[in-house]
C-alpha cells in the first residue's frame, strides 16, 4: 500500500512535469505575443521589449522553461502581470474558496445520489425507470453556468429564498483568515450568525455544481447495485433470514459503491472545471474568477498557476479514492 | 465446374444488396428498440429536429439574426419576437435558431479532430506496442491528468478566443479517451487469427491493421462519439460563457446565455431560450447514445444501464 502510493506521488512529479511541458508549449509557443498582450494595447514597441526582458521572454524556450521549473521547485510560481503579487499568494488566496465549493458540492452530491440511487434500484418500476433515466439525461445535458443563472433567476430573484450571489452579504466582516474555508473559519471564531450567513450564500452555488453529478452517481449507484443483487452472497443474505433493510444497505451497498466510488474522483475534477463557469455568475472569489480575469488580461502565470493547481488536486483527489478503494473492498490491495 | 467457378457462383448477392440487407435489418431492430425504450427515440426525435433547425434555418428564422433593431429593444416574448429580443433589439429566435448550425458544426468538428488524433496514437500503440505503447500511453496519461474543461480553457487562451480555437481547443483535451479505447481494441483484436492469417499471406501492416483490425473499433467509437457529443457541445458553449470561444456577433448558445446574464433578474428570456436550446440538444445526443450503447453492446441489454 504504501509503495503504491508512493508511486502514484511519483507519477504525480511526472504528471507537473507533462502538464507544465504541454501548458508551456500551449501558452508561450503558439501564435500570439505574451510581452505584446502583457503590455497592454497601447504600448509602445520599447516598452514592449523591455517588458519581454523583464519577463525573460526574450531567451530561448527552454531555457524560460527550465527556469520556471526550477523557480517552481523553490515555490516559486512566478508574478501575475495583472496584480504584480505573487502566483502563489493569488492562489492561497482564491484556492480556499473554490476548494469549499467543490468539496461542498461533492458531499451534496455523495448525500443525495446514493441514497436516490439505492430507492430507484430497489423499485425497477418501468415508469421509475424511464424517470431516473430522463432525470439523469436531464441533470447531464443542463449547462451548469445555465442552470446557475436559472437558480438565481427563480431562487433568488423570483421566491427570494437565497442571497443572489457572494460568499457573505455585503457589509459582513471576514472571519479571520485559519483555513479559508468560511464555514469552518466562522466555527472557529464562534461566530454563529456568520456562520449562517456563509451557509446560505454557499447552497446554490453548491447545489448548482452538485446537480449534474447527482444525476451522474444516482445512475451509477443504481446500475452498479442492481448487478450487485443478484450474487448469490445476497442471496446467501437473505436465505439467512437478514432483514432486507441489512442486506441492501449493509451487504450489497458496500460492494455496489466501488463504482460511484472510481466516478467522484473523477468528479472532483469536473466539479472544479464547473466552477470556472459557475463562479463568475455568483460572485464567487475563487479559481475560476482569478482564471477569468487571467484570460481576459493574458495573464499567463497566473493561468499556468491556476492549471497545475486544478491537476494537483484533480490527479490526488483520484489517489484518495484509490485509496479508499481497499477500505471498502479489503480483496483490492496495492 | 471447378471449385473456382462455384465460389463465383454461389456468392451472387454482392457487395451492396448484403450492405441493404444489413442495413434493412439495423432498422429493423432499431424499430424494436425504440419500442422498448422510448427515451432512444425522444433522443433521435430532438437530434433529427435540431438538424433540420439548422438545415431550414433562413426558413425558420423570422429575422435577421444579426439586424439591430433600438427601436424594439428588450421585449419580453410575444407572437412577433417569440423568445424576446435582446438589449440592441436583436430577435432572440432567430439569434437561437442560427446557432444552432454552429452548435452542430462544433459538436462535428471537435469529434472529428479527437477521433482522428485518437485512433492515429491507439492504433499505433496497440498494433506496435512495446517501448512505442509505452511512451504514447504515457503522454495520454498526462493528458488525462487535466479534467477536459480546465485543459480546453488553457489550449483556447493560448490560442485566442475564438469559436475555431475553442473547437481545436476541445478537440485536443478529448482524444485520450478515443485513443486508449482504441488502442485496448486493437489488442484485443491483432492476436485473432484471421490476423495471423492476413499475416502469414504477406498483407502488410497497414492493411490488417485498416482492413482487419480497425473495423472491430467502429461500433464502440460510434457509440462513444454519440455519448461525447453532448459533453463536447456543453465544453465548447462553456468557453463561449467565459468569453474564450464564439465571438460577438456569432449567434453561438453559451455565448449567447453570456450576453444575456447580467441582466438575467430584468431580461430572462435572454439567457433562458439559448440555454434550454443547449439542454435539448445535449439531451438529445445522450439519450441516443444511451439507445445505441444498449444496442450494439449485447452484454448490456435489459441492465438498464
Amino acid at each position: 500500500m504504501q509503495r503504491y502510493i508512493l508511486r502514484r506521488l511519483v507519477f504525480l512529479v511526472f504528471v507537473i512535469v507533462g502538464v507544465t511541458l504541454l501548458l508551456f508549449v500551449i501558452i508561450y509557443m503558439l501564435p500570439g505575443d505574451p510581452a505584446r498582450a502583457a503590455a497592454g494595447p497601447g504600448a509602445k514597441p520599447e516598452q514592449v521589449e523591455r517588458l519581454r526582458i523583464k519577463l525573460g521572454l526574450d531567451k530561448p524556450p527552454h531555457i524560460q522553461y527550465l527556469t520556471y521549473m526550477g523557480n517552481l521547485l523553490r515555490g516559486d510560481l512566478g508574478t501575475s502581470i495583472r496584480t504584480r503579487k505573487p502566483v502563489l499568494m493569488e492562489l492561497k488566496t482564491y484556492l480556499p474558496a473554490s476548494l469549499e465549493l467543490a468539496l461542498s458540492a461533492m458531499l451534496l452530491n455523495v448525500l443525495i445520489a446514493i441514497p436516490l440511487g439505492v430507492f430507484s434500484a430497489l423499485k425497477p418500476g418501468h415508469l421509475a425507470d424511464t424517470l431516473s433515466r430522463l432525470f439523469a439525461a436531464l441533470g447531464m445535458g443542463m449547462p451548469v453556468f445555465w442552470v446557475a443563472l436559472m437558480a438565481q433567476l427563480l431562487v433568488a430573484g423570483r421566491l427570494g429564498l437565497l442571497p443572489f450571489g457572494g460568499r457573505l452579504s455585503t457589509g459582513a466582516l471576514l472571519p479571520h483568515h485559519v483555513t479559508g474555508f468560511l464555514l469552518i473559519d466562522t466555527l472557529l471564531a464562534r461566530d454563529l450568525p456568520l456562520f449562517k450567513d456563509a451557509l446560505i450564500h454557499l447552497l446554490m452555488p453548491a447545489a448548482t455544481l452538485a446537480l449534474p453529478e447527482v444525476a451522474v452517481t444516482s445512475r451509477l449507484t443504481r446500475t452498479s447495485l442492481l448487478d450487485v443483487l443478484e450474487q448469490d452472497y445476497v442471496r446467501t443474505a437473505r436465505a439467512k433470514g437478514l432483514p432486507e433493510r441489512r442486506v441492501v444497505w449493509v451487504h450489497a451497498l458496500k460492494n455496489a459503491l466501488l463504482v460511484p466510488l472510481t466516478m467522484v474522483g473523477m468528479q472532483v475534477g469536473w466539479v472544479l472545471g464547473g466552477s470556472l463557469l459557475v463562479e463568475s455568475v455568483f460572485s464567487w472569489g475563487g479559481l475560476g474568477f482569478l482564471a477569468f480575469h487571467a484570460i481576459y488580461k493574458r495573464d499567463f502565470p497566473v493561468l499556468m498557476g491556476v492549471t497545475l493547481v486544478m491537476c494537483i488536486v484533480f490527479v490526488l483527489s483520484n489517489l484518495v479514492v484509490d485509496i479508499l478503494y481497499s477500505y471498502v473492498d479489503p480483496r483490492i490491495t496495492y | 465446374m471447378t471449385a473456382y467457378d462455384s465460389a463465383s457462383v454461389i456468392p451472387d448477392t454482392g457487395f451492396w444488396s448484403h450492405v441493404c440487407a444489413r442495413g434493412n435489418e439495423l432498422t429493423k431492430q432499431a424499430g424494436i428498440g425504440f419500442r422498448r425504450n422510448p427515451l432512444g427515440a425522444l433522443g433521435l426525435f430532438l437530434l433529427v429536429s435540431i438538424v433540420l433547425v439548422a438545415v431550414f434555418a433562413p426558413q425558420i428564422a423570422t429575422h435577421d439574426p444579426t439586424q439591430f433593431n433600438t427601436a424594439e429593444r428588450m421585449q419580453p416574448p410575444s407572437a412577433k419576437h417569440l423568445f424576446g429580443t435582446d438589449v440592441t433589439g436583436r430577435d432572440i429566435f432567430s439569434r437561437v435558431v442560427y446557432g444552432s448550425r454552429i452548435s452542430l458544426r462544433v459538436a462535428f468538428v471537435v469529434l472529428v479532430i479527437a477521433v482522428t488524433i485518437g485512433a492515429t496514437l491507439g492504433a499505433t500503440a496497440g498494433y506496435l506496442g512495446g517501448l512505442v505503447d509505452e511512451m504514447l500511453m504515457r503522454i495520454t496519461d498526462v493528458f488525462l491528468a487535466f479534467p477536459s474543461l480546465i485543459l480546453a480553457m488553457a489550449v483556447n487562451a493560448g490560442l485566442g478566443a475564438g469559436i475555431g480555437s475553442a473547437m481545436l481547443a476541445v478537440g485536443m483535451a478529448w482524444w485520450p479517451g478515443y485513443a486508449r479505447m482504441i488502442r485496448g481494441q486493437v489488442i484485443a483484436a491483432k492476436n485473432n487469427l484471421y490476423v495471423v492469417a492476413a499475416h502469414s499471406l504477406g498483407a502488410s501492416h497497414w492493411r490488417i491493421l485498416v482492413r482487419h483490425v480497425l473495423p472491430n473499433c467502429i461500433s464502440p467509437t460510434i457509440v462513444q462519439l454519440t455519448l461525447d457529443a453532448g459533453y463536447v457541445v456543453l465544453t465548447t458553449a462553456g468557453l463561449s460563457f467565459i468569453g474564450l470561444g464564439a465571438q460577438p456577433p456569432t449567434p453561438e448558445w453559451g455565448y449567447l446565455v453570456s450576453e444575456g446574464h447580467t441582466h438575467i433578474l430584468t431580461q430572462w428570456w435572454w439567457s433562458t431560450f439559448p440555454g434550454l436550446a443547449i439542454c435539448l440538444l445535449v439531451v438529445g445526443f445522450n439519450l441516443l447514445g444511451d439507445f445505441l450503447r444498449d444496442s450494439l453492446d449485447p452484454r448490456l441489454r435489459g441492465t438498464g444501464a
